[in-house]
């Protein structure tokens, strides 16, 4: 499985969702994922990767990190991964 | 109905060991957050926490007591000393039967959870310390300063996580005023600044790294706090017929449930809250000067906190001043309301307001007077303070100048 793949996967799960329903061009938003779900699924991106994601809640538009939609999403992994 | 006065206070926190060494440092605007000193804290994302420092247990209790004793239920034993020695008041008889003790505490003995856990968990043994579940019992705080100060009427815990507190302070408070009891001993503890409660916090990504700044534009999470604040609440006619001091009056309180989401905070909710206690109190909302808020520095606290101030005061809003000491203290969870009651004190009884430090940069979606980074000297005869939990349950007390 290919990072993409797998973090569709992660986001499928907590959107409730196929992955074949989330697209990149996807925004949490979209999917109905939530402050919340969107905690849950950096925690488990972390753990599937063995990365850690500069993420804030309190100012996510300030984070190293950009959740504006799920391409944005792996384009950071992808980043994080190859750094590791 | 009867009145309620406070006539004794007492606290241990980051600020300070005593409530003078507190409201001094809210007066000067000082900072107790610091860096964290405890086991594998380079293990923690989150390495900031307004610690308790230079405490000692060796001393103050007595090598059995210190077996028994979690640090939240030392805190909470040390703030009740204070609070009793302030008050004058001594529990025997028919008194000591009828009064009691309501404490604020969320996470109960977390060092001794956490201590534990390590011993069976990380160094595989298979025996714990005996005292283990009575020292880590939420109750176990209230149950040893009944024990110490002979209170044998109603006492127990309550836990609404961060307004716990507040909910525990309401509970003495109904009890004193609808005549159940002459005097209760009220307030909370909490000590979950311990490497699994940091950890914990860590993982919901709400905490900053670096302070603690409500209100500020630029602000980027809440700090964790410990310590403890307990009150001697006393019915008036008690507290004055043997001439005992009076620190201010509580005059009503509301409690409300936002009954939506676990951990986002609702205007309604909190807003419900504020306007129930000024009716309780029966208290016009310009009577109010100053709001002694939640303000934890998170994002979704602080401007919805704000949106419920300006609901509920309307024009009146724009006058008055809302502080959080949190910026000073850090968040005390189940322990925070009581040692925020100080600043309500402080505003009602020496006329100054404690400021909200670490302020930079204006917010428009929190544009009232916090009172940045200084504290103010102003005529405060009405204070609120705001309290509101994860889980949405708010608790919002009213004070008033006696």
């Amino acid at each position: 499985m290919s990072i993409q793949d797998k973090v569709i996967a992660i986001i499928a799960e907590q959107a409730l969702l196929e992955p074949s329903d989330v697209t990149t061009k996807s925004t949490l938003d979209d999917l109905g994922i939530d402050s919340l779900g969107l905690v849950e699924s950096i925690f488990a991106i972390e753990e599937e990767f063995d990365i850690t994601v500069p993420f804030n809640a309190n100012a996510p538009d300030q984070s190293d990190f950009d959740i504006t939609s799920v391409a944005a999403i792996i384009a950071g992994i992808e980043k994080l991964v190859s750094e590791k | 109905m009867k009145r309620v006065v406070i006539t004794g206070a007492g606290t241990i926190n980051a600020l300070g060991h005593s409530v003078s060494e507190t409201m001094e440092a809210m007066r000067e605007g000082r900072c107790g957050i610091g860096k964290l000193e405890m086991r594998d804290v380079d293990r923690l994302a989150i390495q900031i926490g307004g610690q308790v420092r230079g405490f000692e247990a060796e001393g103050r209790f007595n090598r059995q007591q210190m077996a028994l004793y979690d640090r939240f239920t030392q805190f909470a034993l040390i703030a009740a000393r204070e609070a009793m020695a302030q008050s004058g008041l001594e529990f025997s008889g028919e008194l000591a039967a009828r009064c009691g003790v309501v404490l604020g505490n969320s996470g109960g003995g977390m060092t001794t959870l956490d201590d534990n856990y390590r011993t069976v968990y990380e160094d595989g043994k298979n025996r714990v310390h005996p005292f283990v579940v009575p020292k880590l019992m939420n109750n176990a705080a209230a149950s040893h300063v009944s024990m110490e100060f002979n209170l044998k009427g109603p006492s127990f815990t309550v836990s609404t996580a961060c307004a716990s507190s507040n909910h525990a302070m309401a509970q003495a408070f109904q009890m004193v005023r609808y005549g159940a009891a002459p005097a209760m001993l009220t307030g909370g503890s909490e000590s979950m600044l311990c490497f699994g409660g940091v950890k914990a916090w860590e993982g919901l990504r709400v905490m900053s790294k670096d302070a603690c700044r409500p209100f500020s534009a630029n602000r980027n999470g809440m700090v964790q706090g410990e310590g403890a604040g307990i009150f001697v609440f006393e019915e008036f006619e008690h507290a004055k017929a043997r001439g005992a001091e009076i620190l201010c009056e509580v005059a009503g309180f509301a409690m409300t449930s936002d009954a939506s989401d676990i951990v986002m905070p609702s205007k309604r909710g909190a807003a419900r809250a504020i306007s129930g206690a000024l009716t309780d109190a029966r208290i016009d909302p310009s009577e109010v000067a100053y709001v002694n808020a939640h303000g934890t520095g998170t994002a979704a606290n602080d401007k919805t906190e704000c949106a419920a101030v300006a609901d509920v005061f309307g024009p009146h809003a724009d006058s008055l001043m809302i502080s959080s000491t949190k910026s000073m203290h850090g968040h005390l969870i189940g322990g925070t309301g009581a040692v925020e009651l100080l600043a309500c004190i402080m505003a009602l009884r020496d006329g100054i307001v404690a400021p909200t430090i670490g302020y930079d940069e204006a917010d428009p979606e929190c544009a009232l007077d916090v009172v940045p980074n200084e504290a103010r000297e102003a005529d405060v005869q009405v204070a609120l303070s705001n309290a509101f939990a994860f889980g949405g349950l708010n608790a919002v007390l009213a004070l008033r100048r006696i």
